[in-house]
Protein backbone atom coordinates (compact mmCIF):
# COMPACT_ATOMS: atom_id res chain seq x y z
CA UNK A 1 0.00 0.00 0.00
CA UNK A 2 1.45 3.55 -1.03
CA UNK A 3 -0.03 5.03 1.94
CA UNK A 4 3.05 3.22 3.86
CA UNK A 5 5.37 3.50 1.31
CA UNK A 6 8.22 5.98 3.58
CA UNK A 7 7.73 3.46 6.55
CA UNK A 8 7.98 0.38 4.30
CA UNK A 9 11.32 1.21 2.78
CA UNK A 10 13.12 1.80 5.85
CA UNK A 11 15.36 -1.38 6.75
CA UNK A 12 13.74 -1.77 10.38
CA UNK A 13 10.74 -1.58 9.68
CA UNK A 14 9.57 -3.03 6.18
CA UNK A 15 6.47 -5.03 5.37
CA UNK A 16 6.79 -7.18 8.39
CA UNK A 17 7.25 -3.67 11.01
CA UNK A 18 4.17 -2.55 9.01
CA UNK A 19 2.14 -5.22 9.75
CA UNK A 20 2.83 -5.47 13.95
CA UNK A 21 1.56 -1.22 13.48
CA UNK A 22 -1.32 -2.49 11.31
CA UNK A 23 -2.52 -5.08 14.03
CA UNK A 24 -1.74 -2.86 16.89
CA UNK A 25 -4.51 -1.27 19.22
CA UNK A 26 -3.60 1.59 21.10
CA UNK A 27 -5.44 3.90 23.58
CA UNK A 28 -5.30 7.21 23.97
CA UNK A 29 -6.70 8.44 27.08
CA UNK A 30 -7.78 12.86 26.82
CA UNK A 31 -7.87 14.34 23.15
CA UNK A 32 -6.29 17.30 24.47
CA UNK A 33 -2.84 19.04 24.38
CA UNK A 34 -0.68 15.93 24.28
CA UNK A 35 -3.79 13.11 22.40
CA UNK A 36 -3.83 15.52 19.47
CA UNK A 37 -0.54 15.06 18.76
CA UNK A 38 -0.29 11.51 19.78
CA UNK A 39 -3.22 10.24 17.79
CA UNK A 40 -2.47 12.59 14.79
CA UNK A 41 0.57 10.38 14.29
CA UNK A 42 -0.38 6.95 15.61
CA UNK A 43 -3.41 6.82 12.99
CA UNK A 44 -1.12 8.63 10.31
CA UNK A 45 1.58 5.95 10.55
CA UNK A 46 -1.57 2.81 10.45
CA UNK A 47 -2.42 2.06 13.86
CA UNK A 48 -4.75 -1.04 13.29
CA UNK A 49 -7.33 0.09 16.09
CA UNK A 50 -7.49 3.19 18.07
CA UNK A 51 -9.48 4.36 20.83
CA UNK A 52 -9.77 7.70 21.94
CA UNK A 53 -11.43 8.36 25.79
CA UNK A 54 -12.33 12.11 26.18
CA UNK A 55 -15.47 13.44 28.23
CA UNK A 56 -14.59 17.03 27.70
CA UNK A 57 -16.08 19.22 24.14
CA UNK A 58 -13.77 21.10 22.60
CA UNK A 59 -13.16 25.38 23.82
CA UNK A 60 -11.66 28.43 22.12
CA UNK A 61 -9.02 28.34 24.54
CA UNK A 62 -7.98 25.00 23.66
CA UNK A 63 -6.66 25.77 19.97
CA UNK A 64 -3.94 27.54 20.68
CA UNK A 65 -2.35 23.50 21.17
CA UNK A 66 -5.36 21.13 20.67
CA UNK A 67 -4.56 20.73 16.99
CA UNK A 68 -7.09 18.37 15.42
CA UNK A 69 -9.90 20.39 16.49
CA UNK A 70 -10.75 23.84 14.83
CA UNK A 71 -13.83 26.77 14.96
CA UNK A 72 -16.04 24.56 13.30
CA UNK A 73 -15.97 22.02 16.58
CA UNK A 74 -16.31 24.20 19.14
CA UNK A 75 -18.74 22.54 21.98
CA UNK A 76 -18.47 19.41 19.92
CA UNK A 77 -17.06 16.36 22.18
CA UNK A 78 -13.27 15.82 21.86
CA UNK A 79 -13.41 12.07 21.62
CA UNK A 80 -16.08 12.53 18.53
CA UNK A 81 -14.54 15.16 16.94
CA UNK A 82 -11.52 13.62 16.68
CA UNK A 83 -12.68 11.05 15.22
CA UNK A 84 -14.41 12.58 12.56
CA UNK A 85 -10.73 14.32 11.56
CA UNK A 86 -8.94 11.25 12.07
CA UNK A 87 -11.23 9.23 10.13
CA UNK A 88 -10.22 11.91 6.94
CA UNK A 89 -6.35 11.30 7.74
CA UNK A 90 -6.79 7.17 7.63
CA UNK A 91 -10.13 5.86 7.07
CA UNK A 92 -8.18 2.77 6.22
CA UNK A 93 -8.26 2.03 10.38
CA UNK A 94 -10.40 1.68 13.16
CA UNK A 95 -11.25 4.24 15.54
CA UNK A 96 -13.29 4.01 18.87
CA UNK A 97 -14.35 6.91 20.27
CA UNK A 98 -15.71 6.90 23.97
CA UNK A 99 -16.94 10.27 25.22
CA UNK A 100 -16.74 9.48 28.87
CA UNK A 101 -14.34 9.78 31.85
CA UNK A 102 -12.09 7.20 32.51
CA UNK A 103 -13.41 5.58 36.26
CA UNK A 104 -12.86 3.20 38.50
CA UNK A 105 -15.84 0.90 36.96
CA UNK A 106 -14.65 1.25 33.19
CA UNK A 107 -11.01 1.28 33.10
CA UNK A 108 -9.84 -2.41 33.59
CA UNK A 109 -12.53 -2.99 30.76
CA UNK A 110 -11.42 -0.74 28.40
CA UNK A 111 -7.29 -1.19 28.76
CA UNK A 112 -8.12 -5.08 28.20
CA UNK A 113 -9.19 -4.28 24.90
CA UNK A 114 -5.95 -2.83 23.57
CA UNK A 115 -2.09 -3.21 23.91
CA UNK A 116 -0.75 -0.33 24.78
CA UNK A 117 -2.85 2.91 26.70
CA UNK A 118 -1.19 6.25 26.02
CA UNK A 119 -1.66 8.66 29.24
CA UNK A 120 -2.64 12.52 27.92
CA UNK A 121 -4.29 13.44 30.89
CA UNK A 122 -4.81 17.10 32.90
CA UNK A 123 -5.09 15.69 36.59
CA UNK A 124 -3.02 13.57 39.02
CA UNK A 125 -6.50 11.27 39.56
CA UNK A 126 -6.71 9.97 36.28
CA UNK A 127 -2.42 9.14 36.13
CA UNK A 128 -2.70 6.97 39.42
CA UNK A 129 -6.20 5.64 37.72
CA UNK A 130 -4.23 4.85 34.53
CA UNK A 131 -1.46 3.87 36.39
CA UNK A 132 -3.13 1.17 38.86
CA UNK A 133 -5.46 -0.11 35.78
CA UNK A 134 -2.43 -0.93 33.40
CA UNK A 135 -0.69 -2.88 36.37
CA UNK A 136 -3.90 -4.69 37.20
CA UNK A 137 -4.15 -5.36 33.24
CA UNK A 138 -0.20 -5.86 32.33
CA UNK A 139 -0.26 -3.05 29.84
CA UNK A 140 2.63 -0.57 29.27
CA UNK A 141 2.04 3.20 29.66
CA UNK A 142 3.10 5.65 27.44
CA UNK A 143 3.46 8.64 29.75
CA UNK A 144 3.52 12.77 29.06
CA UNK A 145 3.39 15.56 31.20
CA UNK A 146 3.67 19.08 30.17
CA UNK A 147 3.96 22.39 33.03
CA UNK A 148 4.06 26.05 31.58
CA UNK A 149 7.63 25.29 29.28
CA UNK A 150 8.59 21.91 30.42
CA UNK A 151 7.60 18.47 29.74
CA UNK A 152 8.09 14.75 31.00
CA UNK A 153 7.98 11.52 28.75
CA UNK A 154 8.63 7.88 30.42
CA UNK A 155 7.37 4.51 29.36
CA UNK A 156 5.84 2.85 32.85
CA UNK A 157 5.01 -0.85 33.54
CA UNK A 158 6.77 -2.14 30.26
CA UNK A 159 8.04 -5.54 30.57
CA UNK A 160 7.80 -5.27 34.16
CA UNK A 161 9.39 -2.57 34.50
CA UNK A 162 9.33 0.25 36.73
CA UNK A 163 5.46 2.08 37.12
CA UNK A 164 4.32 5.82 37.75
CA UNK A 165 3.98 5.22 41.29
CA UNK A 166 7.95 3.88 41.46
CA UNK A 167 8.71 7.75 40.72
CA UNK A 168 6.17 9.12 42.65
CA UNK A 169 4.45 7.03 45.28
CA UNK A 170 1.32 9.05 45.83
CA UNK A 171 -0.45 12.07 44.04
CA UNK A 172 0.49 15.40 45.78
CA UNK A 173 -1.25 17.83 47.82
CA UNK A 174 -3.90 19.38 45.77
CA UNK A 175 -2.99 22.41 45.52
CA UNK A 176 0.64 22.20 45.49
CA UNK A 177 1.15 21.91 41.42
CA UNK A 178 -1.26 23.83 39.34
CA UNK A 179 -2.17 22.76 35.54
CA UNK A 180 -2.60 24.58 32.26
CA UNK A 181 -5.81 25.84 32.71
CA UNK A 182 -4.53 28.14 35.46
CA UNK A 183 -1.16 28.72 34.50
CA UNK A 184 -1.08 28.67 30.55
CA UNK A 185 1.21 26.69 29.02
CA UNK A 186 3.78 27.15 25.51
CA UNK A 187 1.36 25.55 22.98
CA UNK A 188 3.91 24.12 20.48
CA UNK A 189 5.45 22.02 23.96
CA UNK A 190 2.43 19.66 24.07
CA UNK A 191 3.41 19.17 20.22
CA UNK A 192 6.50 18.28 21.03
CA UNK A 193 5.84 15.83 24.00
CA UNK A 194 2.81 14.23 22.47
CA UNK A 195 5.26 13.55 19.37
CA UNK A 196 7.76 11.93 21.59
CA UNK A 197 5.32 9.59 23.35
CA UNK A 198 3.75 8.94 19.59
CA UNK A 199 7.25 7.67 19.24
CA UNK A 200 7.93 5.47 21.96
CA UNK A 201 4.35 3.93 21.03
CA UNK A 202 5.88 2.98 18.06
CA UNK A 203 9.04 1.98 19.22
CA UNK A 204 7.12 -0.81 21.77
CA UNK A 205 5.27 -2.20 18.69
CA UNK A 206 8.20 -2.31 16.69
CA UNK A 207 9.95 -4.13 19.58
CA UNK A 208 12.48 -1.49 19.22
CA UNK A 209 15.21 -2.72 22.27
CA UNK A 210 15.62 1.25 23.65
CA UNK A 211 12.01 2.36 24.70
CA UNK A 212 12.50 4.92 27.46
CA UNK A 213 11.25 2.20 30.02
CA UNK A 214 12.80 3.08 33.63
CA UNK A 215 14.09 6.57 32.97
CA UNK A 216 12.37 9.74 32.87
CA UNK A 217 12.93 12.11 30.06
CA UNK A 218 12.83 16.44 30.52
CA UNK A 219 12.57 18.45 28.17
CA UNK A 220 12.47 22.84 28.37
CA UNK A 221 11.25 24.76 25.41
CA UNK A 222 12.91 27.78 26.98
CA UNK A 223 16.49 26.64 27.45
CA UNK A 224 16.00 23.83 24.40
CA UNK A 225 17.74 21.50 27.59
CA UNK A 226 17.14 17.77 27.74
CA UNK A 227 17.93 15.36 31.22
CA UNK A 228 17.13 12.02 31.04
CA UNK A 229 17.40 10.33 34.67
CA UNK A 230 17.07 6.71 35.52
CA UNK A 231 13.69 5.45 37.92
CA UNK A 232 14.09 1.97 39.78
CA UNK A 233 11.54 -0.45 40.47
CA UNK A 234 9.48 -0.03 44.17
CA UNK A 235 7.49 -2.53 45.80
CA UNK A 236 4.42 -0.72 45.71
CA UNK A 237 1.63 -3.24 45.20
CA UNK A 238 -1.64 -2.33 43.36
CA UNK A 239 -4.45 -4.62 44.69
CA UNK A 240 -7.57 -3.00 43.37
CA UNK A 241 -8.76 0.10 41.95
CA UNK A 242 -9.62 2.67 44.60
CA UNK A 243 -11.01 6.55 44.55
CA UNK A 244 -7.16 8.64 44.49
CA UNK A 245 -7.23 10.50 46.68
CA UNK A 246 -5.55 14.25 46.64
CA UNK A 247 -3.33 15.83 49.79
CA UNK A 248 -4.87 19.19 50.86
CA UNK A 249 -2.54 21.21 52.79
CA UNK A 250 -4.52 21.02 55.94
CA UNK A 251 -6.71 17.97 55.85
CA UNK A 252 -7.39 15.13 53.83
CA UNK A 253 -10.70 15.10 51.36
CA UNK A 254 -11.21 12.25 49.45
CA UNK A 255 -12.99 13.30 45.53
CA UNK A 256 -15.41 11.01 43.77
CA UNK A 257 -17.09 11.09 40.54
CA UNK A 258 -20.91 10.52 40.39
CA UNK A 259 -20.23 7.08 38.47
CA UNK A 260 -18.33 6.07 41.07
CA UNK A 261 -19.92 7.03 43.55
CA UNK A 262 -23.00 5.07 42.71
CA UNK A 263 -21.02 2.27 43.06
CA UNK A 264 -20.27 2.57 47.01
CA UNK A 265 -22.49 0.26 49.05
CA UNK A 266 -24.06 1.49 51.94
CA UNK A 267 -23.53 5.12 51.36
CA UNK A 268 -25.38 8.17 51.92
CA UNK A 269 -25.60 11.33 49.66
CA UNK A 270 -25.72 14.58 51.87
CA UNK A 271 -26.50 17.55 49.91
CA UNK A 272 -25.30 20.99 51.41
CA UNK A 273 -27.38 23.33 49.46
CA UNK A 274 -30.57 25.18 50.02
CA UNK A 275 -33.49 23.80 49.61
CA UNK A 276 -34.87 25.95 46.61
CA UNK A 277 -31.48 25.58 44.49
CA UNK A 278 -31.91 23.56 40.88
CA UNK A 279 -31.26 21.16 39.10
CA UNK A 280 -32.67 18.72 42.01
CA UNK A 281 -30.83 15.75 42.77
CA UNK A 282 -32.45 12.63 42.09
CA UNK A 283 -29.88 10.28 44.27
CA UNK A 284 -30.74 7.10 46.61
CA UNK A 285 -30.18 7.57 50.11
CA UNK A 286 -30.33 11.11 49.96
CA UNK A 287 -31.01 13.93 52.26
CA UNK A 288 -30.82 17.65 51.90
CA UNK A 289 -28.91 19.54 54.78
CA UNK A 290 -28.26 23.03 54.07
CA UNK A 291 -24.58 24.27 54.99
CA UNK A 292 -25.83 26.62 57.31
CA UNK A 293 -27.64 24.70 59.34
CA UNK A 294 -25.12 21.64 58.73
CA UNK A 295 -23.63 21.79 62.63
CA UNK A 296 -26.72 21.67 64.35
CA UNK A 297 -28.72 18.90 62.62
CA UNK A 298 -25.55 16.43 62.55
CA UNK A 299 -27.03 14.21 64.41
CA UNK A 300 -29.64 13.06 61.54
CA UNK A 301 -26.50 11.50 59.44
CA UNK A 302 -24.69 7.79 59.79
CA UNK A 303 -20.96 7.33 60.80
CA UNK A 304 -21.54 3.99 59.97
CA UNK A 305 -22.53 4.99 56.37
CA UNK A 306 -19.99 6.32 53.56
CA UNK A 307 -21.37 9.71 53.17
CA UNK A 308 -20.84 11.77 49.97
CA UNK A 309 -21.29 14.94 50.55
CA UNK A 310 -22.38 17.36 47.31
CA UNK A 311 -23.38 21.15 46.35
CA UNK A 312 -24.11 22.85 43.15
CA UNK A 313 -20.11 22.88 41.83
CA UNK A 314 -18.27 20.88 44.80
CA UNK A 315 -17.21 23.86 46.71
CA UNK A 316 -19.07 24.43 49.89
CA UNK A 317 -19.55 20.36 49.98
CA UNK A 318 -15.61 20.72 50.73
CA UNK A 319 -16.76 23.11 53.37
CA UNK A 320 -19.04 20.54 55.00
CA UNK A 321 -16.50 17.57 54.60
CA UNK A 322 -14.17 19.94 56.90
CA UNK A 323 -16.81 20.65 59.49
CA UNK A 324 -18.06 16.90 59.40
CA UNK A 325 -14.63 15.32 59.76
CA UNK A 326 -13.98 17.39 63.03
CA UNK A 327 -17.01 15.46 64.56
CA UNK A 328 -14.83 12.19 63.86
CA UNK A 329 -16.69 11.26 60.27
CA UNK A 330 -13.96 9.97 58.54
CA UNK A 331 -15.87 8.17 55.45
CA UNK A 332 -16.38 10.92 53.63
CA UNK A 333 -16.02 11.74 49.54
CA UNK A 334 -16.71 15.07 48.02
CA UNK A 335 -19.03 14.77 44.97
CA UNK A 336 -16.16 16.31 42.22
CA UNK A 337 -17.66 19.52 40.53
CA UNK A 338 -21.11 18.79 42.08
CA UNK A 339 -24.84 18.75 40.81
CA UNK A 340 -23.68 20.55 37.50
CA UNK A 341 -20.78 18.09 37.00
CA UNK A 342 -22.72 15.51 37.16
CA UNK A 343 -26.06 16.06 35.72
CA UNK A 344 -25.07 14.70 32.39
CA UNK A 345 -24.35 11.26 33.42
CA UNK A 346 -27.45 11.41 35.72
CA UNK A 347 -29.57 12.25 32.97
CA UNK A 348 -28.09 9.57 30.70
CA UNK A 349 -28.79 6.88 33.35
CA UNK A 350 -32.46 7.89 33.46
CA UNK B 1 32.25 19.85 48.40
CA UNK B 2 30.79 21.25 46.01
CA UNK B 3 26.96 20.57 44.33
CA UNK B 4 25.12 21.61 41.40
CA UNK B 5 21.53 21.86 42.20
CA UNK B 6 18.89 21.87 39.17
CA UNK B 7 15.54 22.38 39.67
CA UNK B 8 12.62 21.68 37.63
CA UNK B 9 9.01 22.86 36.58
CA UNK B 10 7.48 25.29 39.66
CA UNK B 11 10.50 24.60 42.06
CA UNK B 12 12.21 26.63 39.82
CA UNK B 13 9.79 29.11 40.96
CA UNK B 14 9.85 28.83 44.12
CA UNK B 15 13.86 29.00 44.65
CA UNK B 16 14.25 31.86 41.84
CA UNK B 17 16.39 29.94 39.51
CA UNK B 18 17.33 27.12 37.41
CA UNK B 19 20.12 26.29 38.87
CA UNK B 20 22.74 26.89 41.86
CA UNK B 21 26.35 25.53 42.90
CA UNK B 22 25.82 25.38 46.78
CA UNK B 23 29.07 24.04 48.96
CA UNK B 24 28.39 21.50 51.58
CA UNK B 25 29.70 19.08 53.82
CA UNK B 26 26.65 17.44 54.37
CA UNK B 27 26.41 13.20 54.02
CA UNK B 28 23.04 12.38 53.05
CA UNK B 29 20.76 13.37 50.55
CA UNK B 30 17.94 13.51 53.61
CA UNK B 31 20.47 16.12 54.99
CA UNK B 32 20.30 17.97 51.73
CA UNK B 33 16.67 18.31 51.51
CA UNK B 34 16.74 19.78 55.49
CA UNK B 35 19.41 22.17 54.61
CA UNK B 36 17.24 23.35 51.19
CA UNK B 37 13.62 23.40 53.31
CA UNK B 38 15.34 25.76 55.55
CA UNK B 39 16.64 27.80 52.63
CA UNK B 40 13.58 27.66 51.19
CA UNK B 41 10.36 26.67 53.26
CA UNK B 42 7.45 27.18 50.63
CA UNK B 43 9.34 23.78 49.41
CA UNK B 44 8.12 22.13 52.20
CA UNK B 45 4.31 22.53 51.19
CA UNK B 46 5.88 20.59 47.22
CA UNK B 47 6.43 17.38 46.44
CA UNK B 48 9.38 15.96 44.45
CA UNK B 49 11.82 13.24 43.93
CA UNK B 50 15.31 13.90 43.75
CA UNK B 51 18.05 12.52 41.60
CA UNK B 52 21.64 12.50 42.14
CA UNK B 53 23.99 11.98 39.01
CA UNK B 54 20.48 11.56 37.07
CA UNK B 55 19.48 9.04 39.01
CA UNK B 56 16.63 9.09 41.21
CA UNK B 57 17.69 8.26 44.58
CA UNK B 58 16.20 7.71 48.15
CA UNK B 59 16.67 10.14 51.34
CA UNK B 60 19.06 7.41 52.92
CA UNK B 61 21.80 8.20 49.89
CA UNK B 62 24.86 8.96 50.37
CA UNK B 63 25.90 12.88 49.17
CA UNK B 64 28.53 12.57 45.98
CA UNK B 65 30.13 15.49 44.74
CA UNK B 66 27.97 15.64 41.74
CA UNK B 67 24.79 16.98 40.30
CA UNK B 68 21.49 17.29 41.89
CA UNK B 69 18.23 17.32 40.55
CA UNK B 70 14.33 18.20 41.80
CA UNK B 71 12.05 17.13 39.98
CA UNK B 72 8.29 17.39 40.68
CA UNK B 73 5.29 15.51 38.96
CA UNK B 74 3.74 17.35 36.27
CA UNK B 75 0.23 16.76 35.50
CA UNK B 76 -0.53 19.23 32.41
CA UNK B 77 -1.53 17.76 29.08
Amino acid sequence: MSRYNRHIILEDIGVAGQKKITSAKVLVIGAGGLGCPVLQYLVAAGVGTIGIVDYDNVEESNLQRQVLFGTSTLGKNKALSAKERLTDLNPTIKINAYPERLTIKNAKEYFSEYDIIVDGTDNFESRYLINDASVLTNKPVVYGAIYKFEGQVAVFNYKEGPTYRCLFPSPPKESSIPNCSEVGVLGVLPGIIGTMQANEVLKIILDFKDVLSGKLFCFNAKTSQTSTFSISKSNYKVEELKPIESKNCNTEIKEIYIEDALQINNSQFLDVRELNEIPKADLPNYIQIPLRELSQSIHKLDKSKTIIVLCQTGIRSKTAIEQLQKQNFNNCFNLKGGIIASQNYLKEKI
Amino acid sequence: MQLKIKYFGLLAEVTNCQEEYVNSSLSTVKDLLDMLHKKYPELKDKDFQIAQNNTIVALENKLKNTEIALLPPFSGG
